[in-house]
C-alpha cells in the first residue's frame, strides 16, 4: 500500500468516526446522564441543519451560522424538557413514545416553514492533493469537530460547578437533592446541553448531507447504535464505540463496498452487545 | 371540487347541512358514493394517492400539484365526455400500508373512473392488486425500473430502455469507456444497474465497479476512495433521494469533477440541480422532459404553472410533467371512446393515444402500456438548471415492447426483469 493511499485512507477512517461521533455526542449525554431515549434526537440533528441554512441564507459565516445554530437547537432542548420529557422522567416507554410524537411533530413543522425539497449548503474550503488522492478539506473540519465536542463534553461534567451537580445528580440523585441541588434545573440544563450538542452534530453536517426534512432517520439509528454500544459512559462510551465501528465500517467500504461495510457494522455492534450487554463502557459504571 | 380522505374533517360533512343549500354535491361525497359515478351524469370523480408529506414527498410534492394543475386544465377545456372531474386525493404520507387502504377507499367507496398515484416501485405494487381485483383503471406516472406488464396498468414514466439506453452510450462514446455504478440499494437500483451494466457492453464499455447504497446512507467517503483507485471515465449514478444528494457535494468537494463525469438517470428528479447549483455543473442527464427544452407546449404549460403556483417555484420535474402527460392521455382515451368505461377506454389507450405534452409528443405503445416518448440529454449548467444537449425523438420503450404483448395476451400480469 502506498503511503499516499494510506495517508488517504486513515483520513476517511478518522471522518467516519468523527461523523459518528458528533451524531452520537447529543444523545450519549441525555442518555447517559439522564438515562432519558429521545427518540427526536434525529429531528435535533436535523434541526441543527436546517437553522444553519437559515443562518447562512440571513448572510452570517458559514461557521458562525453553526455557532448559533447549535446555541438555537439547546434553547429547542430546553423547551421540550419543560413543556414534554420533565413530566415523564423515570417512565421509559412514555418518554420514547412522547419524544417520537415530538419528531413527526418537528418533521411536518419544518416541512411546513421550508417546504419538503432537499435543501443544502455547499461545502466550504477546497479540496488538498495527497499524492495522487484529493480530499475534501473539510473533512479535516470535521474531524477536528468531533474532538472538539468531546473535549467541551469532558471540561463541562468535570471542570464547572454545573458538571459536578450533574454527576451528582445522575449517581445518587436522593443525595444531590439533600445537599441542596436543583435536580429539576439540572435536569433542564443536562438535555439543553444534549440538544444542543445534536443541533452542533447537525450543524456541521449540513454541508456534507442533503438537508432535508426527514434527514435525522437517517442518523438516529447509527447514533442508537454508537450509543448502546457504548454503553453509559458518556465521552469514554462514546468514543470508543465511535472509534470501533466507525474503523470498521471504514476499512471494509475502503476494502470492498460500502454496503459490506454497513453489514460489517451491524454484526460486530451485534456481536460487541452479545458480549458485553451494558456496552464498552458498561464495567467501568456510570463515569465520563 | 378536491377533498382530502373523503369525510375527513366533520365540518366538512356537517356545512352542508348547516347551510342547508347546494349541498347535494358534497352529502353525495360523505355517504359513501353508493351510485356508480361511472354511469350518472354529473362530475367524474377521479383518483390521486401521492406522498404529499413524508420522506418521499421531494417527489410526490410536485407530482401532486401536477395532477391538481392536470385536472383544471381538462376542466377548462370542456372536461370529459362534457362532465367535469372531480379529484378525490389522497396523501398516503410516504407509507405504502397507506397505498394499499387509500387504493380500496378510492375504488370501492369513491368509484373512481380512474386512478392514479404511486412513487415508489414498492407503492405501485401495493396499489395494482388493489386496481386490478377492483377492476379500477390505473395509471402510474413516474420513472421506474421498467417491465410492468399488466392490462389494467398504465405506464407513463421513462423506463431504463429509453434512458439508459439514450444515456450509457452517450457517456461512453463522449467520456470514455470505463464505468463505474453507483446505485440504491433497491428494486430501482439493483435493475438499474443491469441495465447500465448490458448498454455498456453493447457500446463497447466495461463496468469497472459497483456499489449499492443504502437509501438512509449519506457518508459517501469510502465511495469516493474506490472511485479515486478505480479512476474511472465514466460515474453512473442511479441514487435517489435527499440523503444520496450528499454523493454529488462530497464528490465536488473531493475535487474529482476534473477526472471523471457523472451521467445520471434520476439527478434532477428531486431538484438536486437546484440545491448543488455549481456543485452540480457537467453533471449529465436523460429526460423525457426538462424546464428547458423549447417548445410551444412547454411554453403554455409553464405558464400556466406559474400562475398556479408562483414563479418561484423551483423546478418543475419530469416526473411532475410524466402526471400531467398521464392525466391528459386519460382523458384524451375517454373522450375519444365516448365512454369513461374501463373496457372501452383500455381499448383506446391500447390503439395508441397521442398527447402532445411539455416534452414533446407522447403515444401510448398498445402492446406494452408504456409511452413512447423524446428523451433530451442535457448538462446541469451550474445555475440551477440544464442546457439541453441533443434530443432524440419517440424513442420507444424497447425491452417493454420485447416482453410484454398484452393486445395478443390480455392475461399476463407481472413485471419483467432483465
Amino acid at each position: 500500500m502506498q503511503s499516499d493511499e494510506l495517508a488517504n485512507l486513515a483520513i476517511s477512517l478518522l471522518t467516519t468516526v468523527s461523523i459518528l461521533v458528533v451524531i452520537s455526542i447529543g444523545l450519549a449525554v441525555v442518555f447517559g446522564m439522564m438515562g432519558v431515549i429521545n427518540l427526536a434526537h434525529g429531528e435535533f440533528l436535523m434541526l441543527g441543519a436546517f437553522f444553519t441554512l437559515s443562518g447562512q441564507r440571513a448572510g452570517l459565516n458559514i461557521w458562525l451560522a453553526m455557532l448559533v445554530a447549535a446555541l438555537g437547537v439547546g434553547v429547542v432542548g430546553l423547551a421540550v424538557e419543560r413543556l414534554l420529557v420533565q413530566f415523564l422522567y423515570g417512565r421509559l416507554a412514555a418518554t420514547m413514545l412522547a419524544t417520537w410524537g415530538l419528531s413527526l411533530i418537528l418533521v411536518q413543522t419544518v416541512v411546513l416553514i421550508y417546504g419538503p425539497t432537499t435543501q443544502g449548503i455547499p461545502t466550504p474550503l477546497g479540496s488538498m492533493k495527497i499524492g495522487g488522492y484529493s480530499v475534501s478539506e473539510y473533512n479535516l473540519v470535521l474531524i477536528a469537530a468531533a474532538i472538539s465536542l468531546l473535549g467541551l463534553v469532558y471540561w463541562v461534567f468535570t471542570r464547572t460547578r454545573y458538571g459536578t451537580m450533574a454527576r451528582a445528580v445522575t449517581q445518587l440523585p436522593n443525595m444531590a437533592a439533600s445537599l441542596g441541588i436543583n435536580a429539576k434545573g439540572v435536569n433542564m440544563l443536562t438535555f439543553g446541553f444534549g440538544a444542543m450538542l445534536a443541533g452542533a452534530g447537525g450543524a456541521l453536517l449540513a454541508p456534507v448531507a442533503g438537508v432535508v426534512p426527514g434527514m435525522g432517520q437517517a442518523y438516529v439509528g447509527r447514533a442508537f447504535m454508537t450509543v448502546i454500544v457504548g454503553g453509559p459512559g458518556v465521552l469514554t462510551g462514546t468514543a470508543s464505540s465511535a472509534g470501533l465501528l466507525g474503523s470498521v465500517d471504514s476499512i471494509v467500504s475502503n476494502l470492498t463496498t460500502s454496503f459490506l461495510g454497513t453489514a460489517a457494522l451491524l454484526v460486530v455492534a451485534i456481536v460487541l452487545l452479545r458480549v458485553l450487554p451494558t456496552g464498552i463502557s458498561g464495567r467501568t459504571g456510570r463515569q465520563l | 371540487m378536491r377533498h382530502t380522505i373523503g369525510c375527513g374533517s366533520l365540518s366538512r360533512c356537517l356545512t352542508p347541512l348547516v347551510a342547508g343549500s347546494a349541498a347535494l354535491l358534497l352529502v353525495t361525497a360523505c355517504s359513501g358514493g353508493s351510485d356508480d359515478a361511472a354511469n350518472s351524469e354529473g362530475p367524474i370523480k377521479v383518483g390521486s394517492i401521492l406522498d404529499e408529506t413524508g420522506p418521499l414527498n421531494i417527489y410526490g410534492e410536485a407530482m401532486a400539484d401536477a395532477t391538481e394543475l392536470a385536472i383544471k386544465d381538462i376542466n377548462e377545456n370542456g372536461g370529459v365526455l362534457g362532465r367535469q372531474l372531480d379529484l378525490v386525493s389522497y396523501d398516503a404520507q410516504s407509507d405504502n400500508a397507506k397505498y394499499t387502504q387509500y387504493a380500496s377507499q378510492a375504488a370501492q367507496k369513491d368509484q373512481v373512473a380512474v386512478l392514479m398515484g404511486g412513487v415508489t416501485s414498492a407503492a405501485r405494487e401495493a396499489v395494482r392488486p388493489i386496481a386490478d381485483r377492483t377492476e379500477t383503471l390505473y395509471f402510474y406516472n413516474e420513472q421506474y425500473e421498467g417491465g410492468v406488464c399488466d392490462r389494467n396498468t398504465f405506464n407513463t414514466g421513462v423506463v431504463p430502455s429509453q434512458q439508459l439506453a439514450a444515456l450509457v452510450p452517450y457517456a461512453i462514446e463522449n467520456f470514455g469507456e470505463n464505468v463505474y455504478v453507483i446505485a440504491a440499494d433497491y428494486n430501482y437500483g439493483q435493475i438499474s444497474a443491469e441495465w447500465v451494466k448490458q448498454y455498456a457492453e453493447e457500446a463497447g464499455g466495461s463496468v469497472v465497479g459497483t456499489e449499492f447504497i443504502p437509501l438512509e446512507s449519506s457518508d459517501f467517503g469510502a465511495v469516493i476512495n474506490n472511485l479515486q483507485s478505480t479512476k474511472p471515465d465514466v460515474v453512473v449514478s442511479l441514487l435517489v433521494g435527499g440523503n444520496h444528494i450528499a454523493f454529488y457535494r462530497q464528490f465536488a468537494s473531493a475535487g474529482l469533477s476534473d477526472a471523471m463525469k457523472i451521467v445520471s438517470p434520476t439527478f434532477g428528479l428531486g431538484n438536486e440541480q437546484v440545491v448543488l447549483s455549481n456543485e452540480a455543473e457537467g453533471i449529465t442527464v436523460a429526460f423525457p422532459y426538462l424546464q428547458e427544452i423549447s417548445a410551444d407546449e412547454n411554453e403554455t404549460f409553464l405558464e400556466q404553472w406559474y400562475a398556479e403556483y408562483g414563479d418561484d417555484y423551483p423546478y418543475v420535474t419530469d416526473s411532475a410533467v410524466a402526471v400531467w402527460n398521464g392525466w391528459h392521455l386519460w382523458a384524451k382515451a375517454a373522450n375519444s371512446a365516448d365512454s369513461i368505461e374501463r373496457e372501452q377506454v383500455i381499448e383506446t389507450l391500447e390503439s395508441g393515444t397521442t398527447f402532445e405534452g411539455p416534452g414533446g409528443t407522447v403515444t401510448m405503445d398498445g402492446p406494452s402500456h408504456h409511452v413512447t416518448q423524446n428523451i433530451t440529454i442535457a448538462e446541469a449548467n451550474g445555475a440551477k438548471g440544464f442546457e439541453v444537449l441533443s434530443t432524440e425523438e419517440a424513442v420507444p420503450p424497447s425491452f417493454e415492447q420485447d416482453v410484454c404483448d398484452l393486445i395478443s395476451e390480455p392475461e399476463t400480469n407481472e413485471q419483467f426483469t432483465p
